[in-house]
């Protein structure tokens, strides 16, 4: 295997990407969708092939710029084959999100500035390609704030919606709040180094770290990475912000740039801390399982389709770190096969979770160009107005409720299989905790799939429940075709989940001391996990599945010779059926709202107005539901209502008179003498 | 490695559950019916009923989509594949190798939510009852299938069904360990809810407020329906082989040998007649709960299972 240089085509990924930013030097919105959509096309395909040949062990990028912030010990990059898994999502998701864009954008030209936005996304696509490239801590966190920053404008694209702004503004504190806690890891990390901290010092240099540090380290970490990732409790920001960013950039934040906050958490605690004690391990398990049960209870009550979806992002993220937890609790109990299974298992669900959210938030947004509603009750019937998007969107809808033969399914029974080991382990505490996991894996998996069968049900079947959805019109080309390829890759994702997987396994090889991939679980047309546990074959199911259907299908046109007749829904013997007397979205989950009642905590209001004179009969009922996820309130309005009254202490001193600032300066100047004086 | 007398025999195996899974409810009804002092209806009526259905017009609503005309065919399709799996008399196949219990799970979970969808399409309000609630109790019943499937995989060291019959042929006295009949209970359990029988769903009710199954397929007629039921009441035979042929594995053939087959049949045949007529007995003695009283049920499930993981841990 030899090391061919790569440089050119990573200098070709960024290229395209800032030839998407330099739609902003575009003399009208339509050019500059054009060109952001060239370059965006361009850098990701670039960067997937790039990626394609560093999994492939065809080479590697190693670019030092020690003339660039020189005085911070210069940037530098390598790419490696964990950088690698994570850069092939960017670009893979990139090239149909950016098609999609292209058409979704046509409205914003008229609205707001089209080349801020080239601007913006350009940027915002290169940061996050350099996240997964860089090889010192200087440039891992330049590229990551760059990355929080134009997000964030991206969020606050519709500047004239509150909740845009709102939501905006949660981002941009919580991502701070991330940032701080990795700034803290990163410093405890380096200690006394000097430079740039490249991540091979670190690597070396985190082995003779006393515990407690790297127990801190780990920590700090697990916040600053767990908040962009949207780790229960600090995802609060995600249902907030993701629904309200234009719907191709909610997707690439929810398929692709949550992921990132996985990767640093594996870069650092897996590659640069190699691994720590078991409670690292229990700690990641219980708080993937909060997590993926907590934003599928959200994702199952909501009635926004876009908040849904963010809802469903913060539970595959809870799959995502169950997955890793259990990693780092096989690793401590020197048992590197079932680790390496169940990193393996969170990498896939990585890659497949990005296939399937990326196309349902493009669905989203497809219906909210159609209809101007996210509201799911104000939907119905879309199908037969959109059949493009409806279709995509069903795809992607199966998928995340892990239901055969689509990829969803593979990697949560990837997971599913992870956890065997550790409950056939020796230990029972061990053993009882995976126990559980596995139950909460199975409940979220139930939850999900009753989430999406309402969903889709609820929004495309049955009638219209509102003159928007009645009068909706199908998606452009340039829109269909970003869903149809992303919707596509559901089922590729699954037929190609051997190679897939292999090169996942070869991308964990030697990181943090996993062994390499052809020892962990043989591949083959079927899927056999470690010791023989269990075998599966997602490709001979999907053949087999739709053999079944179709020979059923041949079988019932020659048997039944009857004829069809068109007619009314039975509706118990009324004529004139209306949207009204569909189950509405609300209704549908309201069964598993009132069991998990206590969960929820709803605050629900009756109002029955009764005809004067007769309480038997009555003029009106209202009904009126509210659903504030409670603990937010009990851990952040402290927080919030503690910043303002600092702020507004801090306040007395910006008096806004040129005197009293002149005052401080002088007196600072005082100080700071006195200071220098007196040593 | 597949050997085209095993997938011959492994097609015979899922034809012969198709066969019979008419039967099976017919005998239920029987059973019940002369517990309940009527005469009932033959054994064989399931099979006139599809014969009338197959026969018969379609009626399909005005506001169906595609969905409506694909669920039939994905619920029956689905089902099926589930068959090819399930040990009715042999064990282990060459299909076993492909899906193992979580994907037998998951494969039944998508008939379920395309018979959801299928409800929710027509538009009426009785199809959304119905699906909202076939959807809640799929979902809470998922981590006390999980569990009884772990406990199952614990003792045998594998998810897949063929080695979970196979180990436990070679270790009889493991079919009376308390893990083994625990997790039997547990698989009951979900079995009763997840086939739609009392005391979560009733089948012989035409009562629109106590309906689940019934009010999903309200809107399907003629071959569809036929489609429909068919493929739910081969959903009980599996299930009830999977509770008679994986925990008591006695008499399931491990090779092609034609009397093994001949022992094997005999052998499915009696676990049926015993399944069936537990459900019989219970469906006569036990009053529908109500819907949200089966949260309950299934949380004794859930611990049943979670039971069956700790004792199969500290028997080791």
């Amino acid at each position: 295997m030899s090391a061919t240089s790569l440089d050119p085509l990573f200098w070709a990924m960024c290229g395209g990407f800032a030839i998407a930013a330099s739609g902003a030097l575009a003399p009208a919105p339509r050019v500059a969708r054009a060109v952001t959509a060239i370059g965006s096309v361009a850098g990701a395909a670039a960067g997937l092939w790039l990626a394609c040949l560093v999994l492939a062990g065809a080479g590697t990028v190693s670019i030092v710029m020690p003339s660039v912030l020189a005085a911070a010990g210069g940037l530098s990059f390598h790419l490696d084959r964990l950088g690698a898994v994570f850069l092939a999502v960017i670009g893979g998701v990139t090239i149909p999100v950016a098609i999609y864009g292209f058409g979704y954008t046509g409205g914003y030209g008229s609205r707001y500035s089209m080349r801020w936005m080239s601007l913006q996304t350009g940027v915002f696509l290169l940061s996050m390609s350099l996240v997964v490239a860089a090889s010192n801590v200087l440039t891992f966190l330049l590229a990551w704030e760059l990355m929080a920053v134009t997000s964030w404008l991206l969020v606050i694209t519709e500047h004239d919606r509150p909740d845009a702004v709102r939501g905006g503004l949660w981002y941009l504190a919580m991502t701070h709040m991330g940032l701080l806690a990795l700034l803290a890891a990163f410093f405890l990390l380096g200690g006394d180094q000097t430079g740039a901290w490249p991540f091979e010092a670190l690597r070396d240099g985190a082995a003779n770290l006393p515990p407690g540090t790297r127990n801190a380290i780990f920590l700090l970490a697990l916040l600053g990475f767990g908040s962009k990732a949207g780790l229960v409790p600090v995802h609060v920001w995600l249902p907030r912000a993701h629904p309200a960013a234009p719907s191709h950039v909610s997707a690439l934040m929810s398929a692709v740039m949550v992921k990132l906050g996985i990767y640093g958490l594996l870069r650092v605690a897996l590659d640069l801390l190699g691994g720590g004690p078991a409670w690292w391990g229990v700690l990641l398990v219980a708080a993937g399982a909060v997590t993926a049960l907590t934003g599928v209870l959200y994702a199952l009550v909501d009635d926004d389709l876009k908040r849904l979806l963010a809802y469903s992002t913060v539970e595959n993220v809870g799959l995502i770190v169950l997955g890793t937890g259990a990693g780092f609790l096989f690793l401590s109990l020197a048992q590197p096969t079932a680790a390496a299974l169940a990193f393996a298992a969170a990498l896939l669900h990585v890659v497949n979770h990005a296939a399937f959210k990326g196309v349902l938030f493009l669905g989203a947004g497809a219906v909210l160009h159609a209809t101007g509603e996210r509201d799911i009750n104000r939907l119905g019937g879309l199908i037969k107005r959109t059949p493009w998007t409806a279709a995509a969107f069903l795809v992607g809808a199966l998928s995340i409720a892990a239901l055969p033969p689509f990829n969803g399914f593979v990697s949560e029974w990837l997971l599913f299989q992870s956890f065997l080991p550790g409950v056939a382990s020796s230990r029972a505490s061990v053993a009882v905790l995976l126990t559980l996991g596995v139950g909460a894996l199975a409940l979220t998996g139930g939850l999900a799939a009753a989430t999406f069968v309402k969903a889709f049900g609820i929004s495309f079947l049955a009638m219209p429940r509102s003159p928007e959805a009645a009068n909706a019109h199908e998606a452009g080309w340039a829109m269909r075709a970003g869903m149809v390829m992303l919707a596509l890759a559901c089922p590729a994702l699954a037929i190609l989940t051997v190679p897939v997987l292999s090169a996942i396994g070869g991308a964990l090889g030697g990181v943090g001391g996993l062994p390499a991939a052809s020892t962990t679980f043989r591949l083959g047309v079927i899927l056999e996990t470690p010791h023989a546990l269990a075998r599966m074959s997602p490709v001979i199911i999907m053949a087999v599945l739709a053999a079944a259907g179709i020979g059923v299908w041949m079988a019932m046109r020659l048997v039944s010779r009857g004829s069809r007749r068109i007619d009314d829904t039975w509706g118990c013997g009324r004529i004139g059926q209306t949207s009204r007397m569909e189950y509405t979205s609300t209704a549908f989950a309201e069964p598993l709202r009132r069991i998990f009642g206590e969960l929820y905590r709803p605050t629900d209001d009756l109002t029955v107005t009764e005809q004067p004179g007769s309480p038997y009969h009555i003029q009106a009922i209202s009904y009126r539901t509210q659903l504030h996820p409670w603990f937010e309130r009990g851990i952040y309005d402290p927080l919030v209502r503690a910043t303002q009254t600092a702020a507004s202490r801090v306040r007395a001193l910006q008096s806004g008179s040129i005197n009293a600032y002149l005052a401080y300066i002088v007196l600072v100047l005082v100080v700071l003498l006195g200071m220098v004086i007196g040593f | 490695m597949f050997d085209m007398a095993g997938i011959a025999v492994e097609i015979g195996q899922a034809l012969l559950s198709l066969a019979l899974a008419p039967a099976l409810v017919g005998l239920i009804r029987w059973l019940k019916a002369r517990m309940q002092n009527r005469r009932g209806a033959p054994i064989w009526q399931p099979y006139a009923e599809l014969r009338k259905l197959f026969r018969k017009d379609m009626v399909v609503s005005r506001q169906a989509s595609w969905i409506f005309h694909l669920a039939p065919f994905v619920i029956f399709g689905s089902t099926i594949v589930v068959s090819l799996l399930v040990p009715v008399l042999v064990t282990p196949l060459p299909f076993n190798a492909v899906a193992d219990l979580f994907a037998v799970v998951y494969l039944l979970l998508l008939g379920t939510a395309f018979l959801a969808l299928a409800g929710l399409d027509t538009g009426s309000a009785f199809g959304g009852m119905g699906s909202s609630r076939e959807m809640t109790i799929a979902a809470i019943s998922e981590p006390a299938i999980a569990l009884a499937i772990l406990s199952l995989a614990l003792a045998a060291g594998s998810t897949n069904l063929g080695e979970i019959a196979a180990r436990t042929i070679a270790r009889p006295s493991s079919a009376l360990s308390p893990g083994h009949v625990m997790a039997f209970v547990a698989l009951f359990i979900v079995m009763l809810a997840e086939t739609g029988r009392l005391p979560v769903d009733n089948p012989a009710t035409h009562l629109e407020l106590t309906m689940i199954h019934e009010a999903m397929i309200l809107e399907y007629s003629g071959p569809y329906l036929a489609l429909v039921e068919w493929a739910s009441w081969l959903k009980l035979f599996v299930f009830a082989t999977l509770a008679g042929n994986l925990f008591v594995p006695w008499g399931l053939a491990t090779s092609l040998a034609p009397a093994a087959l001949a022992i094997a049949f005999a052998s499915t045949l009696v676990k049926l007649v015993i399944i069936a007529a537990g459900v019989a007995v219970l469906e006569t003695r036990v009053a529908k709960l109500r819907l949200f009283r089966v949260p309950e049920l299934l949380a004794v499930s859930f611990v049943l299972g979670l039971l069956a993981v700790a004792s199969s841990f500290s028997v080791r």
